[in-house]
């Protein structure tokens, strides 16, 4: 692989991972959607420059809509959109460091201990129509599997997040009406 | 660039992921930890696609399938946040220690 790229490379890796850390160290929500983002956008950078140039490119346009999303929904919900304050909302921080030490070294050592098969580096100009070739050919049903799922968690997010519940308004629960009691049985 | 090192960087993402969905009270922080552990996974995915696979499309499918799994993490996420903001004004795991009022 020529210098460039692999200056391009950790380039990205480093925006990927530095980045993801900042999105658990940002003082305002909405920030940490950007941070969350700029991650993204690392990992698209590798994607792109491993060949995978359309996934790379879905993956930016997708987050960037999720993000703006997820920060309009903080401004609406959580305390502190702004980060006028330090925020520091954690619980069982220790516990929660270790697990996400050990499963970085697990993964890591798995990595650089493990022989992987190796194969010759994929045409980039190729890579993007054999997709397009597999998702309306040979995979036609995983594509089409994955856009049933999406439009039943539309339908199930709808319902979710309607105003109104299952029994009445959502805002007063979710409690079942107790079954009508006849008058002449009791 | 090479295999172990693309796939070093997507544990790194795996495992700052992994804390964050557990270190955090916020149920959207939570989100964006569930999420990062995908954008670690999308990462592998894409890197045995390059140097494992020899260029094979189903590869690709694999990380179709991952964006697909991010899609409806997050939009079942934010459908229950509001759910549950609306049932218990909660927006903490501190505030979810019962499952039934």
């Amino acid at each position: 692989m020529t210098e460039p790229l692999d200056a391009l490379f950790w380039l990205s890796s480093t925006v990927a991972v530095f980045s993801a850390w900042r999105v658990f160290r940002a003082d305002s929500m909405v920030r940490a959607a950007y941070w969350l983002m700029g991650s993204f956008v690392g990992v698209a950078g590798i994607l792109v420059l491993v060949g995978a140039e359309f996934l790379g490119l879905v993956l930016i346009l997708m987050m960037a809509g999720e993000m703006t999303i997820m920060a309009v929904f903080m401004v609406m919900f959580m305390m502190n959109p702004a980060g006028l304050n330090p925020m520091n909302m954690v619980h069982q921080h220790r516990t929660s460091l270790l697990a996400g030490v050990l499963s970085f070294v697990g993964l890591g050592a798995i990595a650089l201990l493990a022989s992987f098969p190796q194969a010759p580096p994929p045409d980039p100009a190729a890579a993007t129509s054999d997709l397009g070739h597999e998702l309306l050919g040979g995979s036609m049903l995983v594509f089409q599997t994955a856009g049933v799922a999406l439009l039943s968690t539309m339908i199930g997010s709808i319902a979710l997040a309607a105003q109104r519940g299952r029994y009445g308004s959502a805002a007063e629960g979710s409690e079942e009406p107790g079954a009508p009691i006849d008058e002449e049985d009791a | 660039m090479t295999l172990p090192a693309l796939l070093v960087v997507s544990a790194a993402l795996f495992g700052i992921g992994v804390y964050g969905a557990l270190s955090q009270q916020s149920f959207v922080m939570i989100m964006m930890g569930l999420e990062l552990m995908i954008n670690g996974a999308i990462l592998a995915a894409g890197a045995f696609w390059a140097f494992s696979s020899g260029g094979e499309p189903k590869g690709q499918m694999l990380v179709v399938v991952f964006m697909t799994v991010m899609a409806v993490e997050a939009a079942i996420g934010f459908a229950l946040v509001i759910n549950i903001y609306r049932v218990r004004k909660a927006d903490i795991t501190e505030k979810l220690k019962k499952l039934k009022t």
